[in-house]
């Protein structure tokens, strides 16, 4: 039977198990739009293209399927620009569906044309051009398999208009033929056999989680590592909840805003176990004087991320889990006594010690400042039981949501860790709480970025989707301020918002409910009254200290040991 | 800093040649040529690269060719025995009293006249990269008025046993 390039869009999707779509019409995608009425697949309808876009991130990033968005050309398709760089840089499975001028028009800077395969070139795992409806299928299936194998990424798909207008015979391919590409998912043998020699020989290993490890479900073989020979672990922002955040082995993370205790640990190691983590700039600080007495095995399904930025002793290219599970196979089959288990003992006993003598502290709960933002997020961790999904704006909201609520569990975090998007959080609740509704799920948000996607409420009282989001005023765009006052002689320029509008008012003209705090035991009664509604949005605004900083910091090019507000050892 | 000459196979398909140049600029991957064209599958393109590089930046332009989809194998034939060959046009100005002069390098070179004009010889001329050099340097003092190169493109060697 022939069909029409859009019905086999729809039906493709259908395929390939995708249950809801985010997007926002327009004149190129009508024909998708039409055949979207009655098809078996949820369809979101944003306010803002770049909320599709993010909130199909969020839901990939929470259930680990692929997010699937759509919009129009031109001005539709640019808006989806910032949010397939956030999940190119966070490698987020997500798939992109882009309307076009017609075949006919290309090339003619015809009305709503731009060249979106080539604007996200360089932001995507893999994009195309449809010029023929015979390829749709082809194309989609590629498009899928390419998002969520090997290192995942977003992938987008250009479909001109007259292609989802015209009519092919649709046979949807069984596999994806790829001559080119095809991953590495088992580790080589040898260099397993080398990673476990030198576990075996380490006096003092530190496992460093990244989002590779949540991206490949690493969690179960991450703590079977660490039963065989105990050790401090570490993660990255986007490794939070890979490994359980309240196992005691788990030092927090570490880097620019990490724990003392995890940064510490990087600097004393004898071997850095690597995981699905690419030694970013915010976690290493001075590459120069990062882990200089450690040996690295680095595990990763990149090879391109092994030997960037850090010379790997054992690179190892593969599958987090699989990798790891031949690790442990073969560690469980050594003597893991003697000498160097006891110094290995006595090292985890250390970095626990750190974790003791230095913990993330802050003032009291509420000064005349204002409420302690850090506290709004433990109360959030207490009054959740820890079970919620946090999505994160950028700056010190997200800073703090990550030192101070404790993931136990993967993708239970949803931040823009890479691009460090503002105006991320909101829409990609939105597209957690769609893919896990039986959770709770808190976006929480600073003042500054609560405004970039705010448009987004409506979306969210539409389908009412009982998203919350906390916002921690301070009236400031915070993470700037705070680099103001620290290397900048506290010159506040163009970070204060005293202007901004009344967040509740706000919350209220959407039709979502607005709940204001301005003290601890307000804090407390607001987030459970929050908490408690479960039909629609919550918006909370916290009054906290307007000029609270995120402690502690290691200046950016830093050693990990100079940390402003750490403690020394 | 080495100069390494890359072999890569690609999908012959639009666009190809702009993930391999956009990879290269955002990355800061500096190219001293880059020659492409199909090869016997019409499926299949060949583009040869040649680019100065420490060797860590080189083992990230392999790696990060490789992540491109489009990319199907790349070789680094820098050490390999390979034929090396260029393609250069140049126009020379040619006076009656140079342009024999002229002539009997072209004929060392073993390069070809292509065109002759009264006070002009444009030549055509293949070779690995030092010869063309070599030639060019020759032939600079008479004056070169349009100058034209292919890159370099490059075969590896068959063995003989």
């Amino acid at each position: 039977m022939k069909l029409s390039g859009a019905e086999i869009l729809i039906q493709s999707l259908f395929r390939e198990g995708v249950e809801v779509v985010f997007g926002y019409p327009g004149g190129a995608v009508m024909e998708i739009y039409d055949k979207l009425i009655g098809a078996p697949i949820t369809h979101y309808l944003v306010r803002h293209e770049q909320g599709a876009v993010h909130a199909a991130d969020g839901y990939a990033r929470t259930t680990g399927k692929p997010g699937v968005c759509i919009a129009t050309s031109g001005p539709g398709a640019t808006n989806l620009v910032t949010g397939l760089a956030t999940a190119y840089m966070d490698s987020v499975p997500v798939v992109a569906f882009t309307g076009q001028v017609a075949t006919s028009l290309l090339g003619t800077d015809a009305f709503q044309e731009a060249d979106i395969t080539g604007i996200t070139l360089p932001i995507t795992k893999h994009n195309y051009l449809v010029k023929k409806v015979e390829d749709l299928p082809r194309v989609i299936k590629e498009a899928f398999h390419i998002a969520t194998t090997g290192r995942p990424g977003p992938v987008l798909v250009d479909l001109p208009k007259d292609i989802t207008q015209a009519e092919a015979e649709f046979i949807y391919p069984d596999k994806v033929e790829l001559a080119s590409y095809k991953p590495t998912l088992y580790g080589h043998l040898r260099q397993i056999e080398r990673a476990v020699n030198l576990i075996q020989e380490s006096t003092k290993p530190l496992l460093y989680v990244g989002g590779g490890a949540i991206a490949s479900g690493a969690t179960a073989a991450l703590h079977k590592l660490t039963e065989l020979v105990p050790m401090p672990v570490t993660a990255t922002l986007m490794g939070l909840g890979a490994y359980q955040g309240t196992d005691p082995y788990f030092l927090g993370m570490l880097g620019m805003h990490g724990t003392p205790a995890a940064n510490y640990a990087t600097l004393e190691t004898d071997l850095l176990i690597a995981v699905g983590a690419r030694f970013d700039d915010r976690v290493t600080g001075n590459i120069e004087k990062f882990i200089p007495n450690a040996q690295v095995i680095h595990i990763d399904i990149d090879p391109a991320e092994i030997g960037k930025n850090v010379v790997a002793d054992i690179p190892i290219v593969g599958d987090a889990t699989l990798v790891l599970e031949a690790i442990v196979e073969s560690l469980a089959k050594r003597d893991l006594s003697g000498p160097k288990a006891e110094a290995r003992r006595k090292w985890l006993e250390q970095t626990l010690a750190w974790k003791e003598q230095f913990p993330l502290e802050y003032g009291p709960e509420e000064s005349p400042q204002g409420v302690a933002p850090q506290f709004v997020v433990e109360e959030l961790y207490r009054q959740t039981k820890g079970e919620a999904i946090i999505t994160t704006e950028v700056g010190q909201n997200q800073m703090w949501a990550a030192q101070f609520y404790c993931f136990d569990r993967p993708r239970s975090l949803a931040s823009s860790g890479g691009l460090g998007t503002m105006g991320y959080g909101l829409p990609a609740a939105i597209g957690a709480q769609i893919g896990n509704p039986g959770r709770t799920v808190i976006d929480i948000a600073g003042d500054g970025s609560f405004l970039m996607n705010v448009q987004e409420l409506a979306t969210a009282v539409q389908y009412g989707i009982p998203i919350k989001v906390a916002i921690l005023n301070n009236q400031f765009l915070g993470m700037v301020r705070q680099w103001q006052e620290i290397f900048y002689q506290r010159r506040y320029s163009h970070t204060c918002l005293r202007s901004n509008p009344d967040n509740v008012k706000i919350a209220e003209a959407f039709g979502a409910v607005g709940l204001r705090a301005t003290s601890a035991d307000e804090t407390r009664e607001v987030i459970a009254e929050a908490l408690a509604i479960k039909d629609r949005p919550v918006v909370m605004d916290f009054k906290i200290d307007r000029e609270a900083n995120v402690l502690p910091m290691v200046p950016p090019n830093g050693s990990l040991d100079q940390m402003i507000g750490g403690g020394t050892r | 800093m080495k100069r390494h000459v890359i072999s890569v196979l690609v999908n012959n398909k639009p666009g190809v040649l702009t993930r391999i140049a956009g990879l290269f600029a955002r990355r800061g991957f500096n190219i001293d040529s880059l020659a492409v064209g199909e090869t016997q599958d019409p499926e299949v393109s060949m583009m040869t690269i040649v680019v100065t590089a420490t060797d860590s930046t080189l083992e990230q332009i392999n790696k990060q060719l490789n992540k491109l989809i489009d990319v199907i194998k790349i070789i680094d034939i820098t050490d390999v025995p390979s034929v090396l060959r260029e393609l250069m046009l140049v126009k020379v100005s040619a006076s009656p009293a140079t342009r024999s002069e002229i002539i009997q390098i072209v004929d060392i070179f073993r390069a070809k006249i292509v065109d002759v004009a009264p006070n002009a010889l444009t030549i055509e001329i293949t070779g690995d990269e030092s010869k063309i050099e070599g030639f060019l340097k020759m032939i600079a003092p008479y004056g070169i008025s349009e100058l034209a190169r292919t890159g370099t493109i490059a075969l590896v060697r068959s063995n003989c046993k």
